[in-house]
């Protein structure tokens, strides 16, 4: 049985059908991961204690219950939790069983898994590249197909980042829509668990399997999911909205593949329609300063007297953050910073509310330019804000957010592609994302990363 | 010489006893649990764990709110409050900040101890003052420390009780007044059922804070006139005395910081700004630490719990449950029951003990002979135990309110007849079989029409029975 390259569902369908056994499944990826994970260094800690489901990694800021779980900081480097994540729970409920925990930006604070205090997770396409990030353990583990799904989260970009540079598919579902509990929480009112997948279709269904209302978290809600996977099926045609101001600073490659991406949309039927959304740039300040400050605060429970290691343990980004969260929540910077923040932050939500009224979904680039070099981080300050510039009002307003390949640059590098919709219609963007992986196959891009990684 | 004005405020805090903590499912009640065995993610703070909030806690909240004639926000949330401690498991304390539950109410209290006794209204009327409330609101408790010889140890099974804290401002002029005020909030909360208040326990906290003003009375007429004090602005420091944990040793703490203070202003000094400690042994405060300002503390509105929304109707729904509190059932039993104003006061202080009288009364009533009065001195002076059912009561008052009239001569000439009619009886009685006396009671007592004591029945056979042996 060939298992080089199948998405999720096919492999559940062949489970089903009982042409393979999980083992056999479970085997075929430690193998991979045995293989080339040494080079790649996709993983933090590789589980191999029960393989009666379908494997999936999971990125290492999910709590699982007596699994080392590290968010990537030394500060929790022999952390075994107590207690289980609801998003993982629900996965070992729902017939998946852990493969692995995945490299990530420690305490997910970055784009680029630089910032891990253990090692940088390579970009599958390109060893001397970033994977992006924070999520950039599972894109890479993805990408390379050691794992035929994966959970990051997103708090600012952290799924559709190294989905994008390592070509695969993120969703950033509506804040609220996914639990948090058991996720490590980085910047509260923004972390959004997400699935990472081959396919729309694959996310649509972890989606469906994960969304809900979580008595041990108070935002989420009980907004009705809709069968997110067998509404693929009828293609819907939306208006869709393009906003210029999400083309400033974003490399012409991108731009001219976002065009061919644009005439397929419109032979597909969608019409397009130019918006005006807010600058980018106002999304970013705000973005900067709320999640500094909630940063400060979540980072204040590893005070040394419980975790393994004390604060001293904390990396030069962590220690960035929590300054400059901890500066603009004091008294007298309070309502400067962080008030204003809150303020712009409701200016934000009330023009995508307003656009949303006009158009169904809006799509454009996700990041202004394809996997960088390593080492180039050094040449751009605030170099995870700059990458997630356009993922950032998504993220400041909780609205859904996919991110999608589109094509490959010139490099061979792939390039990404952002869909963004109103609050709890991950039906719709799914829909899209889905009509399009149909008529393209994503112009080859995930097949062709598998199969690097022969 | 200058004359001082006393300057307290207080700062109260009640864990309420609702069967769960305030953000997870682990028991609000840690009494006598082994340490650390009463946690959860959530209450231990472990990472990716969130709170979510305790419906019953806001409830019971709102309804302390309304005791204390707070306006209640319809919009409220909650703060995470930054410090560190060891206690505090998250590095910070889950509480409200700018938008507590309940604001700006009020709470009626009696001057001085000894004028509880006054019964003419008016002049009680000129005794009372309302103590003003800045703020009731919600937050939870922090660990415990554990000092065990030169080692401490973190005790968390209380981290995350829900505590209630309740401001007033500055209003107190006397030890003694806040003395009287935490007594009728003490016996509020308690009317509320919403806490055991129990200070020994430490589910009720007191924290005044103290300071100074010269003055101003002297120039006023009127020395009643408070509302012009409380215009005055306020001293320019404060010290605040924590985990006091009696009403005498708040009363004495208070005094003793007075005293304290104002020899330090006498000196022309100004006393520091901090936060003291109470030796119940000495009788005296200790600085603990200077008072961090408000400042420090980083607030910010919790992301983890979006802002609560109260609708009217739940506000008046929770409102509907408010019991008649202590001051009402204390002039109800005073104007509408004709007792006297200390005999009334007694047996507010405690809701069970206010229902017990209100009960005996009601069975009372269809007898009408009993003055409610009568049957508070029965139950005041402990006459009759109080831990008899209210109809057992009645019964026992019913006795020593009416006690039976027994004709003498008639139950002697009775008793005469019944032994003479009898002999079977008597001759078995005589050989041994005491019981049999019962019997010759029950003649005896029917022949009496019961109006006789069945003991004196038993005293008077015995008598006549060893007598004709």
């Amino acid at each position: 049985m060939e298992v080089l390259g199948k998405s999720l569902l096919e492999l559940k369908a062949l489970v089903d059908e009982k042409k393979i056994k999980t083992e056999e499944i479970f085997h075929y990826f430690l193998q991979r991961i045995k293989k080339y994970d040494p080079k790649l260094k996709a993983f933090m800690t590789v589980v191999d204690r029960d393989r009666s489901g379908l494997p999936i990694a999971v990125k290492d800021n999910y709590c699982t219950k007596s699994v080392r779980t590290t968010a990537s900081s030394k500060v929790l480097d022999d952390y075994l939790p107590q207690y289980e994540s609801t998003v993982t729970e629900k996965l070992w409920k729902n017939g998946f069983s852990l493969l692995g925990k995945t490299n990530m930006d420690a305490w997910a604070h970055g784009a680029s898994t630089e910032t891990s205090d253990y090692m940088l997770t390579k970009n599958p396409w390109d060893l001397t590249r970033y994977p992006g990030g924070s999520s950039g353990g599972s894109a890479a583990a993805l990408s390379a197909y050691l794992t035929p799904a994966a959970m990051g989260s997103d708090t600012g970009g952290s799924i559709r980042h190294p989905a994008a540079w390592c070509g695969v598919v993120g969703l950033k579902p509506t804040y609220g829509r996914v639990s948090r509990y058991g996720l490590i929480s980085m910047g509260s009112s923004f972390d959004c668990p997400g699935p990472m997948t081959l396919t729309v279709k694959d996310n649509a269904y972890l989606l469906g399997l994960l969304a809900g209302k979580d008595r041990f978290d108070a935002t989420t809600t009980n907004t009705a999911i809709p069968d997110y996977v067998k509404n693929l099926d009828t293609p819907q045609r939306f208006i869709i909205g393009l906003a210029e101001s999400y083309f400033e600073n974003v490399d012409n490659e991108i731009k001219s593949r976002l065009n061919q991406t644009i005439t397929v949309l419109k032979k597909l039927g969608h019409q397009i329609k130019p918006v005006k959304i807010l600058s980018p740039k106002y999304a970013i300040s705000v973005y900067t300063v709320l999640q500094r400050s909630e940063v400060s605060s979540n980072l204040s429970r590893y005070d040394g007297v419980r975790y393994a290691n004390g604060r001293h343990f904390f990396g030069a980004e962590a220690k960035r953050r929590t300054m400059l969260g901890t500066y603009s929540l004091s008294y007298g910077y309070y309502d400067a910073f962080y008030k204003r923040a809150q303020k712009v932050r409701t200016l934000v939500i009330n023009n995508f509310l307003a656009i949303f009224r006009d158009v169904d979904l809006i799509i454009g680039p996700n990041t202004p330019v394809t996997a960088l070099k390593i080492g180039e981080f050094e040449k751009y300050p605030f170099f995870g804000e700059i990458m997630d510039a356009l993922n950032e009002p998504a993220s400041v307003a909780g609205i859904p957010a996919i991110s999608l390949p589109i094509g490959l640059d010139r490099q061979g590098l792939p390039i990404g592609m952002q869909i963004m919709g109103n609050y709890f219609r991950e039906d719709l963007i799914l829909n899209l994302a889905h009509q399009f992986e149909q008529e393209t196959e994503f112009f080859g891009v995930i097949k062709k990363g598998i199969e690097r990684y022969q | 010489m200058i004359d001082y004005q006393p300057v307290i405020g207080l700062e109260v805090h009640v864990e309420l006893k609702t069967k769960s903590k305030m953000f997870c499912q682990c028991a609000a009640n840690y009494f006598g649990k082994p340490p650390n065995t009463n946690t959860c993610p959530v209450c231990l703070g472990l990472p990716g764990a969130l709170p979510v909030p305790n419906q019953k806690a806001i409830e019971w909240t709102v309804l302390i709110g309304r005791a204390l004639n707070c306006h209640i926000n319809l919009v409220s949330k909650f703060d995470r409050k930054h410090y560190f401690y060891p206690d505090l498991a998250k590095g910070y304390q889950i509480s409200q900040y700018d938008e507590p539950i309940a604001t700006k109410g009020w709470l009626k209290i009696k001057n001085q101890i000894s004028n509880i006794k006054v019964t003419d209204q008016k002049s009680k009327r000129e005794q009372e003052h309302r103590v003003r409330i800045n703020r009731v609101h919600l937050e939870e408790d922090t660990g415990k420390l554990v000092h065990q010889s030169s080692n401490t140890l973190v005790d968390f099974n209380r981290s995350g009780v829900p505590l209630v804290e309740i401001v007033t401002e500055p209003d107190f002029t006397s030890a003694d007044e806040v003395k009287v005020f935490l007594e009728e909030l003490h016996t509020i909360i308690r009317y509320l059922g919403v806490s055991d208040a129990d200070m020994e326990k430490g589910t009720m906290r007191m924290e005044p804070n103290i300071s100074l003003k010269i003055d101003q009375r002297s120039n006023i007429k009127d020395q009643n006139d408070k509302s012009k004090i409380k215009t005055d602005s306020l001293p320019n420091y404060k010290v605040e005395v924590k985990n006091i944990n009696s009403f005498r040793f708040v009363k004495q703490a208070i005094e003793y910081e007075l005293k304290r203070q104002e020899e330090i202003l006498e000196k022309g000094q100004t006393p520091v700004q901090e936060t003291r400690g109470f030796d119940e042994k000495r009788q005296v405060t200790y600085p603990q630490r200077t008072k961090e300002q408000a400042h420090d503390y980083r607030y910010f509105p919790e992301p983890d719990i979006p802002p609560l929304h109260f609708a009217k109707d739940y506000i008046e729904q929770i409102q509907s449950q408010l019991p008649e509190l202590p001051e009402a059932k204390l002039d109800r039993f005073v104007n509408e029951l004709g007792l006297r104003y200390g005999d009334a006061f007694i047996l507010t202080r405690e809701k069970a003990t206010a229902d017990y009288f209100e009960a005996v009364l009601k069975i009372l009533g269809n007898q009408g002979k009993v003055a409610p009065q009568q049957t508070a001195n029965l139950l005041i002076n402990k006459k009759i135990s109080s831990r008899l059912d209210p109809q057992d009561f009645v019964k026992k008052a019913m006795q020593l309110l009416f006690p039976q009239t027994t004709d003498i001569v008639q139950l002697t000439s009775v008793v005469k007849t019944i032994i003479a009619s009898n002999p079977k009886v008597v001759a078995d009685y005589n050989s041994g079989k005491k019981n049999a006396i019962m019997y010759l009671v029950g003649q005896v007592m029917r022949e009496m029409k019961g109006q006789v004591e069945v003991k004196l029945v038993i005293e008077k056979l015995k008598q006549k029975l060893t007598y004709r042996n």
